[in-house]
């Protein structure tokens, strides 16, 4: 094996037949073999990414084309893996961190059944092996492929309890609003076969000249559509909250490796594209601001400790978009990985707590939990503290590479960008100390049942809380160490032809180090009055108001959907059905029903008496007679 | 002797077998007027029969068939119905034993 890139496919192949063997014997395996099954499939791909991404970090990059997978006309498009910066990236983020959800899974899924268990595992392995072929392909087919599965693995997984009603509805709004945003990937996959015959990245890249300005507008839109469908932008943002209903490993695995970070994938991929098409790359920073405003917004008055979590993704999501539009496409990718890191941990710290809660979520019953499980708090601290962007965790240098790339394009982004940043601070502190500072607020049982989850839980988080903390070294920004980008060189070449086609707007070091520290100092004073404030959170029954009240329900953002969608399209459907049952069945029905009666009457003439039949003959007899005699001329 | 009375009396014989199976129940006396309407049938045939040897002008005919050809007829149904009696009255002696009765009107389970 001296070339390991030939051999990508055993990184998506190893969660398939972990799915496969999971999947088809869920009711021979036990608990302990399926999870074995499960994360060690996940392991080994992980092993593999770590060689792939060595060698290409050694400089090789290359398609790997296993078999043509469509051929018509001129078009071939073929099953192929794409093995670059980029993707080696994104392969050790999915598997690494997949790895150690699958790790922790075992131990926050104990109680469930054997069947369920493996179940769970095969899912888990099958959301894996989509999001791999997703970044994998060479095509955008191929990335249709994983698109379409990791959709369809979510509606699995959050739909995980199916006996709960609510769980499913959560897991069907998200199978939907994600089928809406597929369209608009599926439009631009046709779009792009219609004006170029191709759907290879490299040859769509290399042909961006033969598009027009109108073109390119359409397909980047569309795909963006598919994006804000993905990665839960605005409009399509409310199936994340409710995605909480699965098992919260699998929050993380949606909210951290997998799923919502496909839209930013698909997006940084195609950079150029968006680099050529201004129009689109002001849509995607507007959207991206305006999501991450809303969701922070929202997430300030939240109570359940998952859906808190959910807004600062949507909300971490909009900043990616934002850096995206700005064509800060590598402060994007970093912050993938950084929002990968912290944000695993934070679900994962948010599991281990429901788990020794006894499946509370919300925080208004927790309260001094640091005392109780130590590991939980320091790590989740430590997550707290990276999301917020406090030098040096991991957050600090990714959240502030996207805020000097917004205040480069336009200063209003960096203003609107630095609020949502307060207000992340704001409220992941809020949450931190609801949960773990000031006294226990809950029941004496749940009080007494209190315990500190297992190694297989406290290990993952520990793991993440270092890369949270020290995953940001990679990006240190060129005013405070000449050369600490090194992610920056690493991902070059992939952004090599945007860099080159766009005017660089560089600001002065002197106005980034205020900008930087600037706004930590405001976030540190922030973190403070959330933590004085909430540390001593008493329980009162006082509703809400004002402004409260409208953030705690969320803007009234889904009342808005059910009211102007999903209410005139039920009652249209309603009024279909009526049609149906009063309209064409009745004409259906009616028919068999009068053949039904006038065999009912017929049938009376069939009366058993044979002197009848023979009456009945011979008058018969004479019938015909009478008409050969008289008819015939 | 005029073909009319063979007419007449095939004509009574066969009214009188059809009247016969309308009216009765028995199954045997039902059985008999059939006979009786077969052989009103063959008396007809045999009867046209002689009278056209006798009407035809064409000798060679006459040498041909001898009037035979209908009564060829007359054989087939006599032995036909002699086929259908074994088959009938098998079926009445079963009918015998099931319901201990000939009467046809009993026989009405397949009714409606």
């Amino acid at each position: 094996m001296n070339n390991i890139i030939d051999y990508v496919w055993l990184v998506p192949l190893f969660p398939l037949v972990g799915f496969l063997l999971n999947g088809l014997l869920r009711n021979h395996v036990s608990k302990s073999l399926s999870g074995i099954i499960g994360s060690g499939a996940i392991l080994a791909s992980f092993v593999v990414s770590i060689l792939i991404f060595l060698q290409v970090k050694g400089g090789s990059t290359g398609v790997v084309t296993l078999f043509n997978f469509i051929e018509f006309g001129e078009t071939v498009i073929p099953f192929a893996f794409q093995v670059d910066q980029l993707s080696s990236l994104f392969l050790l983020i999915i598997t690494g961190i997949g790895f150690l959800i699958h790790l922790y899974s075992t131990a926050y899924m104990h109680d469930e059944s054997d069947m369920h268990f493996a179940r769970y595992f095969a899912y888990l392995n099958l959301f894996v092996f989509s999001m791999l072929l997703l970044v994998l392909g060479s095509n955008y087919v191929i990335m249709f492929i994983g698109w379409e599965g990791v959709g369809l693995c979510s509606y699995l997984l959050i739909g995980y309890w199916f006996k709960n009603i609510e769980y499913t509805a959560a897991a069907k709004k998200a199978f939907v609003m994600n089928r809406i945003g597929d369209a608009g990937f599926l439009l631009a996959v046709f779009y792009l076969i219609n004006k170029l015959g191709t759907v290879n990245y490299i040859d769509v890249f290399s042909k961006v000249d033969a598009l027009s300005g109108q073109d390119l507008t359409i397909i980047t839109l569309l795909l963006f559509v598919g994006a804000t469908g993905k990665s839960a932008q605005i409009p399509l943002y409310t199936w994340l909250p409710d995605a909480m209903a699965g098992p919260t490993p699998v929050s993380a695995l949606i909210h951290a490796a997998t799923m919502v970070t496909a839209g930013i994938y698909m997006i940084a991929r195609s950079n150029i594209l968006y680099t050529l098409s201004p129009v689109t790359q002001t849509v995607v920073a507007v959207v991206g601001i305006a999501t991450a405003l809303l969701a922070a917004s929202i997430a300030l008055k939240q109570n359940d400790i998952k859906k808190v979590l959910a807004y600062s993704t949507v909300s971490q999501l909009g900043y990616m978009f934002l850096a995206l539009g700005v064509g800060a496409y590598t402060g994007a990718v970093f912050h993938v990985m950084t929002h990968a890191f912290f944000k695993a941990l934070l679900f994962l710290g948010a599991g281990s707590v429901i788990h020794g809660m006894h499946h509370e979520q919300d925080i208004r019953n927790m309260g001094g939990l640091k005392k109780y499980m130590p590991i939980t708090h320091i790590t989740f601290l430590i997550g707290c503290l990276a999301i917020a962007g406090i030098i040096p965790f991991s957050g600090f240098f990714s959240k502030d590479e996207i805020l000097a790339g917004a205040f480069a394009k336009n200063p209003l982004y960096y203003v609107l960008g630095a609020i949502g940043a307060l207000m992340t601070a704001f409220y992941m502190f809020r949450l931190y100390a609801m949960t773990f500072q000031g006294k226990f607020r809950g029941t004496h049982e749940q009080e007494h049942h209190l315990h500190e989850s297992p190694a297989a839980m406290t290990i993952p988080l520990v793991v993440l809380a270092i890369f949270s903390f020290g995953g940001g070294l990679v990006g240190i920004p060129e005013v405070l160490m000449h050369g600490g980008h090194a992610l920056n060189e690493f991902l070059a070449p992939v952004f090599a032809e945007s860099t080159r086609r766009m005017t660089p707007h560089a600001i002065d070091h002197s106005t980034e180090l205020i900008l930087m520290f600037g706004l930590m100092a405001v976030i540190l004073i922030l973190i403070v009055l959330a933590w004085r404030k909430y540390s001593g959170y008493q329980k009162s029954d006082a509703e809400e108001t004002g402004l409260g009240k409208v953030l705690q329900n969320k803007w009234y953002v889904d009342e808005l959907y059910d009211a102007v969608i999903t209410r005139p399209v039920n009652g249209f459907g309603k009024g279909l059905e009526k049609l149906d049952r009063f309209g064409i069945d009745w004409i259906v029905n009616g028919v068999g029903r009068s053949v039904q009666y006038a065999s009912r009457q017929l049938r009376l003439l069939q009366s058993g008496q044979v002197g009848s039949y023979v009456l009945l003959m011979v008058l018969g007899m004479i019938l015909l007679f009478v008409l050969q005699v008289f008819l015939k001329k | 002797m005029p073909i009319n009375l063979y007419i007449f009396l095939a004509l009574a014989l066969f009214s009188i077998g059809v009247i016969g199976v309308l009216t009765r129940r028995n199954a045997i006396i039902i059985f008999m007027c059939i006979e009786l309407m077969l052989n009103a049938v063959n008396l007809l045939l045999v009867a046209f029969s002689k009278m056209h040897l006798a009407d035809s002008s064409n000798k060679a005919m006459q040498v041909v068939t001898n009037g035979a050809d209908a009564q060829l007829f007359v054989f087939f149904i006599m032995v036909v119905a002699a086929a259908e009696v074994t088959v009938g009255l098998a079926i009445i002696v079963m009918m015998y034993r099931n319901i201990h009765s000939v009467d046809v009107n009993f026989l009405n389970r397949l009714k409606n």
